[in-house]
């Protein structure tokens, strides 16, 4: 066994470059370990954009589709049901649509791309439950209102555009998904499309 | 920082532990490259847990799901593929290590006195990583997952009397069957891994209380004053190993021969990296190409293996025209390695001292070893059994004569120290 | 000692070039020069399969989108031209023929193929596919030299021609004797023979791609690995040579 004097700088810089090249390594390994949660291929397929054809709606009729296994809805308004937006406006908690629940085209009165038809996901923002779409008689739970959406859990409630009313538990509007039109009669739900 | 260490040492014996395990264990500065297959069969018992957990959460172990399931991960699943390779690779490489580790064992002696507890663990380690092997390849529900079940669960039928009935309580069914997947998923999965953490850890603290033989068969242990301090080594020991001796020839394990496994870890990813990047079947050895068709209860296969780890033992059984016969010699060759420390009568450990006859008995036995394991993967044709049968009768003819003739042993003298 | 590490290794050895476990196959197998990095040989392997082959044989395991997007195939392009029966581009290649069907018309349910060339190997597809010869026994009029007894008709009989069993007649021995020389086709297919063993060689491309789609990524992962390791390992290196000046 040598005395001879330790390198103790060498020592350290070894340790260390040995150990940060070996935590890397570490690092490298957790990849595949992370990365086998995301969504599979099975589920991103499962996940994937859905069509809706609206050639046949009529106005008033809702329509509903499941995407990622949530119920998303397409409703043909009337003109009557367009003129009540404005109306409402000063009884609504977000009549501007300020808070994000709304890609940025559909940040307008109506929350839609095209003012006829407005597509959200039917999933009240307060627990989740899904609420009821009714073409009148909403004035039973709002005053002044005739169309909306009403969740029976808890009486939240919401305008035909899918902004939520004052005074109700739900604290947003509901959330519009991502959504464009391939042609006139079809609508894709999930993807922005390249007019976004 | 040490406040923190303070607190837990006043609560749990970690930095104890620390160091009579690791910073203060001596170890025999002789190791050589036959010294990394410990470490190695850790790394790859690490390995496997981490990629069985995984596996587990996309696996389907039914029999109508499982074979879709393997694809599934493989296709479907985010690096799955990368995370199934692992794990089947890594059932072969334990195994390599496994077998290169006890012939090191047999090699240098580490089995006798006072040792024999420590092989013994060693070989139930053995024996349920077998099992656990064995399980394990059932799961993919391929054809050679099922019919190779079906071959080996069927040798319990050799038994006497109980025989059929074991057979049909093993399989849970007529045939092998869903509920054989269950069971076999169960055991695999939770029963025999947490078996295997004890029994390792066993090992190690047998290993770590009768202190690791070297390729010299030397003790590093002398008699307490009988080593004048100048011939002492400059490192300091825990108390628990230099109480009653004088502990020379050694170093400590950590950092010394932490820094040397590093290297021998990082040689032995580049063959593990090579087989699951370039080679992840290995030709047919480590995944047999019948095992991407699924399990079909209606069609052998023309030629049924099982993995390459199984064949010696199951060339054995083949060597022998009686089905019973065959069965006990097969588990023979293993209960045969159990018993070596009491086999083996010599007083001297490693091979370098050991006479002429022991080291081509030993020589002998490694080949009959692989030349056993390739004939379990050939077709039982008439010269291959002849051969099987050869090669049988001179694996255990390595007991036989081994038990004879270490008695009274030609040995050379053994040096008294380590000398390098 | 060494005497004794060096003969084990060299058993060993002998162990490991045992690579392949013969299926035992009668016929000699033409060896299939396959290419994964060839995409157009792919595009054309799938189009074969798309067309010929899914019919009856499934690729339950494999996804209409990867297949597009690992072959480089434009999605709409896929869809509008490779994608017969209105799924969904994430679906998996599965058929619309039942199993029990199957067993009725064919004897036996066609196998699935997603996974063939892992269990036959490429060169096995490659000569079976290029074997098929007219035997008017069968209950489709064909054999199959390399599969005795095949359940299926010779679907690509249209882009082969008719396949039949040649013999030439040979000086052997002193005697004119009839020698089996091969298959020769009748010229009758839209293909040439040369052009026919291509189309072969592009199926079994895309069989052997569709076994392990994931093998370019899984290779290419290696490369990195391996540089990654090499670094490590001259760290690892030169550290143990620093802690073991100590104990020299």
């Amino acid at each position: 066994m040598s005395n001879a004097p330790v390198d103790k700088g060498r020592r350290r810089f070894l340790t260390v470059a040995t150990s940060v090249v070996g935590a890397a390594g570490a690092v490298g390994v957790a990849v595949p370990f992370i990365a086998s949660w995301n969504p599979s291929e099975k589920a991103k397929n499962a996940g994937a954009p859905v069509e809706v054809n609206i050639g046949k709606a009529e106005p008033g009729q809702l329509i509903r589709v499941e995407w990622r296994g949530q119920p998303v809805w397409v409703v043909r308004r009337t003109p009557e049901m367009l003129a009540s937006l404005e109306a409402v406006n000063d009884q609504l908690r977000d009549p501007n649509s300020d808070e994000p629940q709304q890609p940025e085209y559909a940040k307008n009165l109506h929350r839609s791309r095209k003012e006829e038809f407005f597509v959200a996901v039917g999933i009240c923002t307060h627990l989740g439950c899904s609420p009821q779409f009714l073409d009148q008689g909403m004035g039973e739970y709002v005053e002044g209102a005739q169309a909306g959406f009403f969740c029976p859990c808890h009486g939240s409630t919401f305008d035909i555009a899918g902004r939520v009313f004052q005074g109700v538990p739900a604290p947003y509007n509901l959330v519009v998904p991502p959504h464009y039109y391939i042609n006139d009669n079809t609508i894709l739900v999930g993807e922005d499309g390249e007019q976004a | 920082m040490n406040k923190l260490i303070a607190w837990f040492d006043e609560r749990i014996p970690m930095t104890k532990t620390w160091n009579i395990h690791l910073a203060q264990y001596p170890a025999p500065k002789n190791f050589n490259f036959w010294y990394i297959f410990g470490v190695l069969a850790t790394l790859v018992l690490v390995n496997q847990i981490l990629t069985g957990i995984w596996l587990t959460m996309n696996y389907v172990p039914s029999a109508e799901g499982a074979f879709a399931s393997v694809e599934f991960i493989m296709r479907d699943i985010e690096y799955g593929w990368l995370l199934r390779y692992m794990h089947s690779t890594g059932a072969s490489a334990f195994f390599v290590v496994v077998y290169l580790h006890m012939f090191r064992g047999m090699m240098y002696g580490s089995y006798q006195k006072p040792r024999e507890l420590l092989w013994v663990f060693g070989m139930l380690i053995f024996l349920v990583l077998m099992a656990e092997a064995f399980m394990g390849y059932l799961l993919p529900w391929g054809q050679m997952s099922y019919w190779g079940a079906q071959v080996i669960i069927s040798l319990f039928g050799a038994i006497p009397i109980i025989g059929d009935d074991l057979t049909l309580w093993i399989r849970g069914d007529y045939v092998i069957s869903g509920a054989t997947l269950n069971r076999f998923f169960a055991l695999h999965v939770i029963a025999l891994p947490l078996v295997l953490v004890i029994l390792v850890f066993l090992h190690i603290i047998a290993l770590h209380e009768v202190g690791s033989n070297n390729p010299e068969g030397i003790s590093i242990k002398k008699p307490k004053g009988s080593v004048p301090d100048s011939e002492k080594p400059k490192f300091t020991f825990h108390e628990r190993f230099t109480k009653k001796y004088d502990i020379v020839d050694a170093f400590p394990f950590f950092p010394y021969y932490i820094v040397k496994d590093l290297v021998g870890v990082a040689i032995f990813l580049f063959f593990f990296c090579y087989v699951i990047f370039f080679a992840p079947a290995m030709g047919g050895l480590f995944l047999e190409p019948p095992n991407f068709e699924a399990a079909n209860p209606l069609k052998t296969p023309e030629h049924i293996a099982p993995v390459w780890y199984f064949t010696p033992f199951y060339a054995i059984l083949r060597a022998v025209p009686d089905k019973l016969l065959g069965v006990i010699l097969m588990f023979g060759a293993i209960v045969a390695l159990f018993v070596l420390p009491w086999l083996d009568r010599g007083k001297v450990r490693s091979v370098r001292y050991r006479s002429t006859l022991h080291k081509v008995n030993l020589t002998v036995f490694a080949i009959s070893f692989i030349a056993l394991g390739y004939l379990g993967l050939k077709p039982a044709t008439e010269v291959y059994t002849m051969f099987a049968r050869i090669f049988t009768f001179l694996y255990f003819a390595f007991f036989v004569l081994l038990f004879f003739y270490s008695k009274n042993e030609n040995t050379k003298p053994v040096p008294e120290r380590i000398t390098k | 000692m060494k005497q004794l590490i060096k003969s084990t290794l060299l058993v060993a050895a002998s162990l490991w070039s045992v690579a392949t476990l013969a299926a035992g196959p009668t016929v000699p197998l033409d060896k299939a020069d396959i290419d994964l990095h060839d995409k157009a040989s792919l595009q054309r392997g799938a189009q074969l399969f798309m067309n010929y082959c899914l019919g009856c044989h499934s690729m339950q395991y494999q996804r209409y989108n990867r297949t597009f997007r690992d072959l480089e195939i434009p999605e709409e392009l896929g869809i509008e031209n490779l994608q017969f029966t209105g799924e969904k581009v994430g679906d998996l290649m599965t058929n619309a023929m039942a199993t029990e069907d199957a067993g009725n018309w064919f004897g036996t349910a066609a196998p699935d193929l997603t996974l063939v060339a892992r269990v036959r190997g490429a060169d096995w597809i490659y000569t079976y596919l290029r074997s098929f010869y007219v035997d008017e026994s069968r209950p489709f009029g064909v054999n199959n030299t390399v599969f005795p007894n095949v359940g299926m008709p010779h679907v690509l009989e249209e882009l082969q021609g008719i396949p039949r069993k040649t013999t030439e007649e040979k000086m052997i021995d002193g005697e004119m004797q009839d020698v089996y020389v091969g298959i020769k086709t009748d010229g009758s297919g839209m293909l040439t023979d040369a052009e026919y063993d291509q189309a072969a060689l592009d199926l079994t491309n895309f069989l052997v791609y569709t076994g392990e789609p994931m093998m370019l990524e899984q290779q290419r992962m290696g490369w990195y690995v391996f540089g990654f390791l090499l670094v490590f390992l001259i760290f690892a290196v030169l550290l143990k040579r620093e802690f073991f000046k100590d104990v020299k």
